[in-house]
């Protein structure tokens, strides 16, 4: 068998860009003829291959210390274990599904080809930040993510809403990064490292009066993360964004790019801050923040999600509430406790989430493509018009609400035993609180769907396929992830210990 | 692998049918319910199991495979049927199959869709009485709750949205409570147990005390297992549901479709007792016995207060509603006492009491079918026109009060038996006694509804001719209420494997204390 060379470890982020620069390819010899097809083509069978070679080093033993071991390329700036995979494969996952469904609904639209070239250079990035080992290639990859982002959200550009979105989108993003480049500095400032395990290590031999600069520096690194997971106090501008972009591209920032957010807090936080050497002797108490941005986030979220009238501004708060839900495993987090179940239960619930929410939001566009209307009353009778995809959106908002009809179910209360087991059993109760305050707006969207009656008698013409498949494929995604959880959970867990010493 | 095949052929028959055309949905899931009710059939002739399934006993048709890792802990999905949870499986395929067939005459409209959810909710009614992993329990579990919301909210009456929706949040509050009291107390059992297999944690509670310094001793184990306690009473409590957190249920069964109600009152509730038995009583059993005059006050309350609202109700299906509270106060009321005949005659009670009050749902259904009013002020006479159905109601009537050769019968005198005389319950005399007075409540309203209704000069307003029942209707009442005098003239059909399942509680309880000390 022929020996791979190292950097073909990268395989996700390598094929996923190369199928950016392809897709450029493709466009320039054929956009005279309309090549929609091409395009779907070659972004299908891009993902697609980043999606199974994922799974093939996952299974393969790629990145586990006891199979062929963690790779560390290019001088350690990345590496390649089992958290970057899992958050590969999930990133290239919803990248297919978005692009799928993208087919039907830019239909129409001009510039398809940089649409599906920018989602996925977008993705490529965001499977990078998922492999980033030092805080310049923390920035550099979660810049490649979010500049074509930016583009993406204001894709429909005679569409006020859109425009808005982008604008709003960039400029916070603008600062945060600028945020989280001040942070870095600060921490190399005092560590003279940008190695995040080079950080740890020199924190570990101590920083003398310098804790402040240091703290300083952890907060605003976490604050330009928090931006990028949407969640409280840089979460603003995702309601407008989630609102205003394309209902595709709504799904791909909301899942895939909270995910490799993420990947950024999950693996920054435990590598270059360890709780033993940060925390635990009073320097930085990130752990507290962490809570205090768990409490508020999911509450938030969950509260504004209550009050919406539109659909999809509901499902943007909604994910903000998750992203807090999330951070649950972050914040329960204490030196020598249980701390594998507590990031694995994050990890998991992002995989699960990455899945139930983006076929949550392609129904979004399903309902945009079909023109039904944005609010919850045009949502009215759906299900006897659109049986198939009102089943699948059922599914999609029981399981974020954390009803066993998804995988959703499982990796929710895996997060509040997480954190009942580490002694934060009130991060667990806040958590029940507003987990059963979602169900009540989620099932206003079932309500609407299989209750009400419909007002007008409009008829839905056509059955966009590409639409269709994505969110068939994504509920059945959903559902087989609860009793797949057996399957998953190894690998969650395997990738949370990848992460902690 | 019994078990794993009914579950999965019932939820293949749910699919099935809820693809099917509307004209054939409801016989193809007569027939698909048929798969269950044969194999529950088959498993009762086969029953083989001895002992308590938490405590060591033998299981019967049991399975373990391992499943998932939740880091340390191991789930597996593990099943199995004891002497408690048979009569229970058997009791959700009866009523699911006369629920469905009472269905045929009501449900005009999306029937593959209605039924399809009768019997997606079967298979997890099925999964919750036999699953013995806390995590593939709590899936069922909280899996039933889909289904119901959208058989009160599509299917129900005027306020079915307010109804469905309270129901819905009502109980899934509730389940997040039990969820967070039960997994603290599993955390704080420490190295002492590695999986959330139901059987090992009751035995390692039952041996072994909850670790001191779990929680870094901010909560003593006693304070944890009195917390647990709590938090899994009132979350299983609203199931049950018990006074004061039994509001939601007058709300969902007034507005649910008769067959949702017979399934809900007959079997629903019968999943917070089981867990409250299975639970509170079978693991924390000395906390139990510290709390039992709070627990017996909220037994009689339930008792009492739901007589006295029924008695108050001019709704015949309000009427059912609140004496189902009542009902469901005798199965507290049992489990407290703390002895074999009570705790057996609170499941038995859960057995008879589904039945029962699934009979008397459907009564109150056909009637509503022909007439279509259920409020006693509107009708008198009743019997004149539909007498067989007007028979059935007077005889379901008397198996609700008690009346002997009747199942009603067989468990109240078991609970009373097993309370009067409790050891474990102070005071058990007078609780028994202002329980008892109870049933004379339940005699009172329901005499006086049967007096209004169904006696007396025919009296209805209505544009068209009231006549009998259609077959279809009264034949499922028949089926109950022949299973009702079965259970009534031989208890020892059920209640000999019940007891045997339930006399290890007492076991444990004397090598929990004589370990302790």
């Amino acid at each position: 068998m022929v020996q791979l060379p190292d950097y073909a470890a990268l395989g996700i982020p390598l094929i996923l860009g190369a199928t950016g620069l392809a897709l450029l390819f493709v466009d320039m010899l054929g956009s005279r003829f309309g090549n929609r097809k091409q395009l779907l083509g070659v972004s299908g069978v891009g993902t697609l291959a980043a999606v199974a070679v994922g799974v093939w080093f996952l299974t393969s033993g790629v990145g586990d210390p006891d199979g062929k071991g963690v790779f560390r390329l290019l001088e350690d700036q990345l590496i390649v274990d089992q958290m970057s995979l899992f958050f590969g494969v999930l990133v290239a996952s919803v990248t297919f599904l978005v692009l799928l469904a993208s087919y039907d609904y830019l239909a129409g639209h001009n510039n398809q080809a940089e649409f599906y070239a920018l989602v996925t250079l977008a993705a490529t990035g965001m499977a990078l930040m998922a492999s980033a080992n030092s805080l310049a290639t923390v920035a550099v990859s979660l810049e490649l993510a979010s500049l074509p982002s930016y583009a993406l959200v204001a894709f429909l550009k005679r569409n006020r809403g859109s425009v808005e979105a982008g604008l709003k989108y960039f400029l916070i993003g603008a600062l945060s990064t600028a945020i989280l480049i001040y942070g870095v500095s600060l921490v190399y400032a005092v560590t003279g490292s940008l190695m995040l395990s080079d950080v740890a290590a020199a924190i570990d031999g101590g920083v003398g009066d310098q804790v402040g600069l240091l703290g300083l520096g952890i907060l605003m690194i976490l604050g330009g993360f928090l931006y990028k997971t949407a969640s409280v106090p840089f979460h603003f501008w995702a309601p407008e964004a989630y609102e205003g972009a394309p209902a595709p591209i709504s799904a791909f920032i909301s899942s895939a790019s909270k995910a490799a957010g993420f990947a950024l807090v999950i693996r920054v936080l435990t590598v270059a801050f360890p709780i033993e050497t940060v925390v635990e002797p009073g320097l930085v108490d990130w752990v507290l923040a962490a809570q205090i941005v768990a409490v508020v986030t999911m509450t938030l979220g969950n509260f504004a999600a209550a009050t919406q009238t539109k659909v999809k501004r509901m499902l943007a708060y909604s994910s903000i509430g998750h992203a807090g839900y999330v951070f649950i495993g972050i914040a329960a987090l204490t030196a020598g406790g249980n701390n594998e179940l507590l990031i694995g239960a994050s990890l998991l619930h992002l995989f699960v989430y990455g899945f139930m929410n983006t076929g949550a939001f392609l129904f979004v566009s399903l309902t945009e493509y079909w023109d039904v209307g944005r609010t919850f009353e045009d949502f009215n009778g759906l299900a006897s018009r659109a049986p198939v995809a009102s089943v699948a959106m059922t599914v999609f908002l029981f399981s974020l609400a954390g009803l066993p009809v998804g995988g959703g179910f499982l990796t929710k209360y895996a997060l509040f035993a997480g954190a009942v087991n580490a002694g934060f059993w009130w991060l667990a109760a806040v958590g029940a609180i507003n987990s059963a305050l979602s169900l009540f707006y989620y099932s206003r969207v079932v309500k609407a769907m299989w209750i009400e009656e419909a007002e007008d008698g409009f008829e839905i013409a056509t059955q966009p396929v590409g639409i269709y498949a994505a969110i068939v494929v994504a509920a059945i995604a959903t559902v087989a992830l609860l009793p797949a959880f057996g399957v998953l959970s190894g690998i969650g867990f395997d990738a949370a210990a990848a992460v902690l010493p | 692998m019994i078990i794993e095949t009914l579950l999965a052929l019932t939820l293949i028959g749910s699919f099935v049918v809820f693809l099917a055309p509307d004209e054939y949905a409801g016989r193809l899931a007569f027939l698909a319910s048929l798969v269950p009710l044969a194999g529950s059939g088959w498993m009762y002739s086969q029953f083989d199991g001895t002992g308590n399934a938490l405590l060591g006993g033998s299981l019967a048709f049991e399975e373990e495979v391992a499943w998932a890792v939740l880091e340390p802990y191991s789930i597996h999905w593990h099943v199995g049927v004891d002497g408690i949870s048979l009569p229970l499986v058997i009791l959700t395929t009866v009523l699911t199959t006369v629920a469905i067939v009472s269905a045929w005459t009501p449900i005009d409209e999306r029937q593959s869709q209605f039924y399809g959810l009768v019997l997606f909710m079967e298979t997890a009614l099925l999964g919750v009485f036999t699953a013995l992993d806390f995590i593939v329990w709590f899936v069922f579990w909280e899996a039933v709750l889909v289904p119901m919301y959208f058989l009160i909210g599509v299917w129900g009456g005027p306020r079915r949205k307010y109804a469905a929706i309270k129901f819905f949040v009502y109980t899934n509050v509730a389940s997040l409570v039990m969820f967070i009291g039960f997994v603290a107390l599993v955390f704080g059992l420490g190295d002492a147990v590695t999986s959330f297999d139901l059987p090992a944690i009751a035995q390692a509670l039952a041996v072994q005390d909850v670790e001191p310094d779990a929680y870094a001793g901010v909560v003593g184990p006693e304070t944890l297992k009195l917390l647990a306690f709590v938090a899994m009473f009132a979350g299983f409590a609203v199931k049950v549901p018990a006074v004061p957190v039994h509001t939601w249920l007058p709300d969902a069964h007034v507005e649910a479709p008769t067959p949702a109600s017979v399934l809900l009152a007959g079997v629903l509730l019968k999943m917070g007792t089981y867990a409250l038995l299975r639970f509170n009583f079978t693991m924390l059993p000395d906390v139990a016995q510290d709390l039992a005059v709070p627990i017996a006050v909220v037994a009689v309350l339930s008792v009492l207060y739901g007589a006295v609202l029924a008695l108050a109700q001019q709704d015949l299906k309000r009427i059912v509603a609140y004496s189902s509270i009542s009902s469901m106060g005798y199965v507290i009321l049992g489990l407290v006492a703390f002895t074999v005949y009570g705790m057996g005659g609170a499941t038995f009670q859960m057995v008879s009491h589904g039945l029962i009050s699934g009979l008397m749902f459907m009564v109150v259904g056909v009637i509503y079918n022909e007439t279509h009013t259920r409020m006693v002020g509107d009708m008198s006479g009743v019997a004149d026109r539909m007498p067989v159905t007007a028979g059935v109601f007077v005889a379901g009537a008397f198996g609700y009060m008690g009346l002997p050769l009747m199942s009603g019968f067989a468990a109240e005198f078991f609970v009373f038996v097993g309370s009067f005389g409790a050891a474990a319950l102070p005071a058990s005399k007078v609780f028994t006694a202002v329980a008892m007075f109870g049933i004379v409540v339940v005699a009172g309203y329901l005499l006086f509804a049967m007096q209004r209704t169904l006696f007396g000069p025919f009296e209805l307003e209505t544009d068209y001719e009231i006549g009998r029942a259609p077959m279809q209707d009264v034949l499922p009442l028949f089926a109950l209420l022949a299973l009702i005098v079965i259970l009534g003239v031989a208890p020892e059909a059920f209640f000999g494997m019940i007891r045997d399942s339930v006399e290890p509680l007492f076991d444990t309880t004397a090598l929990a204390l004589g370990g302790g000390a």
